[in-house]
């Protein structure tokens, strides 16, 4: 029997209130994270992520006191992400309450913290998050790239060879954003979550895009991954994520329903 | 009654979402320590676990927690429940960090599921085993009161137990193999799972914990 698929509602908090924009711009208030925490938890979500998307040094206490009341509050594992630059950050963040803790843009500049990391917390604590673009024509060989700061900075790293190595230094997830389509509703793109599930032996976690729970569907179906992510289909109450469960497990997919 | 836990704590990773959750399903106080006297005054022992099992066993021993253990367990005969690594520590031997001694309190391994590890059919299963499995349970015990067969518990881990006794299997997963999802002799009952991250079911079970007076009947 397979593991079950995974639903992961992301909050992304911005001064310790959820917030949701299209493509990083025109953010919109979405609640409380501690109340929409409870919620997804009360709902059947498999897990939920946290992304602190100001993760400057003076919202860092909020950002711990939240994730210390959610994991109070919540009896499935939690993985907290954004401005974790150090081993120190993931101590802090473990400590706090989280299961996981996401790496970004600290692991571009500082590969081998997330080798460090893992051998010190051990890799299933260790996510490494994955910001792409296609960076090829319409017509060519798709070929993709990793961005920095929301998609606005290009690092020249190809996507698949990035995520290969990733897994190679102990990550023991990857949660792969799409930056094209973050935010648009016009479902995952596929092509870069196949090619990344085919290349690598650890769980991937799909993100950006989605708009239907058909997306969701594809994401696993088409694209491979192990568990989707989706922000804002479920915070504005459009969808249940239980409703999104048994949409999935009547198209054949082995869900925790 | 009173239910008054001990949280092991040898300062293996984060102890928090253990000790919240044994309150959400009714402890009236939870302790987590490796103080000698705290854990002697619970009523009951809860044996977590968290990272790579030389760390693990080196600070349960440097700290006197496999001492505090054998008291808890064979003399005063309290209720324990053995949570993940903590279940792994409590076998002979584990393949993990090159080879490691464990507490030998139950005969047998902890062995690695294997590189290319698959399915029956050929599906190649990954490693770390994490995600949310479905549990068999193997036999009757109090700590699966109210969880149907199948129901399924968060997994993360890239080792498993492997009994000498089959007797002590209290429950099984299949993941390209089948595995031990807990086991039970006496007052102790371990489980791979993660209770405390498994919500509803994990929460009964921790309920029925609370509620078990130490025996298998």
């Amino acid at each position: 029997m397979a593991l079950a698929k995974r639903i992961i509602p992301c909050l992304d908090v911005d001064q310790g209130r959820v917030v949701k924009g299209v493509n990083f711009v025109g953010i919109r208030d979405a609640g409380d994270p501690v109340e929409i925490a409870r919620r997804y938890n009360e709902e059947g979500a498999d897990e939920i992520t946290f992304l602190d998307i100001t993760a400057s040094h003076e919202e860092r206490d909020t950002t711990v006191h939240t994730v210390e009341q959610i994991a109070r509050e919540v009896f499935i594992p939690l993985t907290v992400g954004g401005g974790v630059r150090s081993l120190q950050d993931i101590r802090t963040m473990l400590n706090a309450g989280a299961d996981k803790v996401s790496i970004n843009t600290a692991a571009i500049h500082e590969p081998e913290l997330v080798c460090d990391a893992a051998a010190r917390f051990g890799s299933q604590c260790i996510v490494v998050a994955i910001d792409v673009k296609r960076v090829s024509a319409p017509d060519d060989a798709p070929r993709y790239e990793l961005f920095t700061h929301g998609g606005r900075k290009p690092t020249g790293i190809e996507a698949v060879e990035w995520a290969t190595k990733m897994a190679a230094l102990g990550a023991g997830e990857l949660l792969l954003t799409s930056m094209d389509r973050d935010g648009t509703r016009d479902g995952f793109e596929l092509v870069v979550t196949r090619a990344i599930t085919d290349a690598v032996d650890i769980p991937v976690i799909a993100s950006g895009g989605v708009g239907t729970l058909q997306h969701l569907a594809d994401g696993v179906t088409e694209g491979g991954a192990d568990a989707v992510l989706a922000a804002s289909i479920f915070h504005f109450g459009e969808y249940r994520v239980g409703e999104a469960k048994a949409f999935m497990a009547d198209q054949g997919i082995t869900m925790r329903l | 009654m009173t239910q008054r836990v001990a949280v092991i704590d040898y300062g293996m990773g984060n102890l928090h979402s253990v000790a919240s959750a044994l309150e959400h399903v009714g402890a009236t106080e939870v302790v987590v320590s490796h103080e000698p006297q705290a854990i002697l005054d619970a009523e009951r022992v809860v044996f977590p676990g968290v990272g790579g099992i030389r760390d693990c066993m080196e600070a349960i021993r440097r700290l006197g927690c496999d001492q505090l253990l054998d008291q808890v367990l064979n003399v005063d005969r309290k209720p324990v429940l053995a949570i993940c690594v903590g279940m792994q520590a409590l076998m002979s031997h584990s393949e993990e960090n090159g080879g490691v001694a464990c507490l030998d309190v139950l005969p047998g391994q902890v062995a690695f599921f294997g590189e290319a590890h698959q399915c029956d059919d050929g599906e190649r299963l990954k490693v770390p085993h994490m995600g949310w499995n479905a549990v068999r349970p193997a036999k009757y015990h109090p700590l699966w009161r109210g969880i149907e067969p199948d129901t399924r518990f968060y997994f993360v881990h890239s080792y498993h137990v492997v009994p000498d006794n089959q007797a002590v299997i209290a429950g099984t997963f299949d993941y390209g193999l089948t595995g031990c999802a807990a086991l039970a002799q006496g007052n102790l009952f371990a489980t791979q799972f993660h209770p405390e991250k498994s919500h509803t079911a994990g929460l009964t079970l921790l309920k029925n914990f609370l509620d078990w007076d130490g025996t298998c009947s």
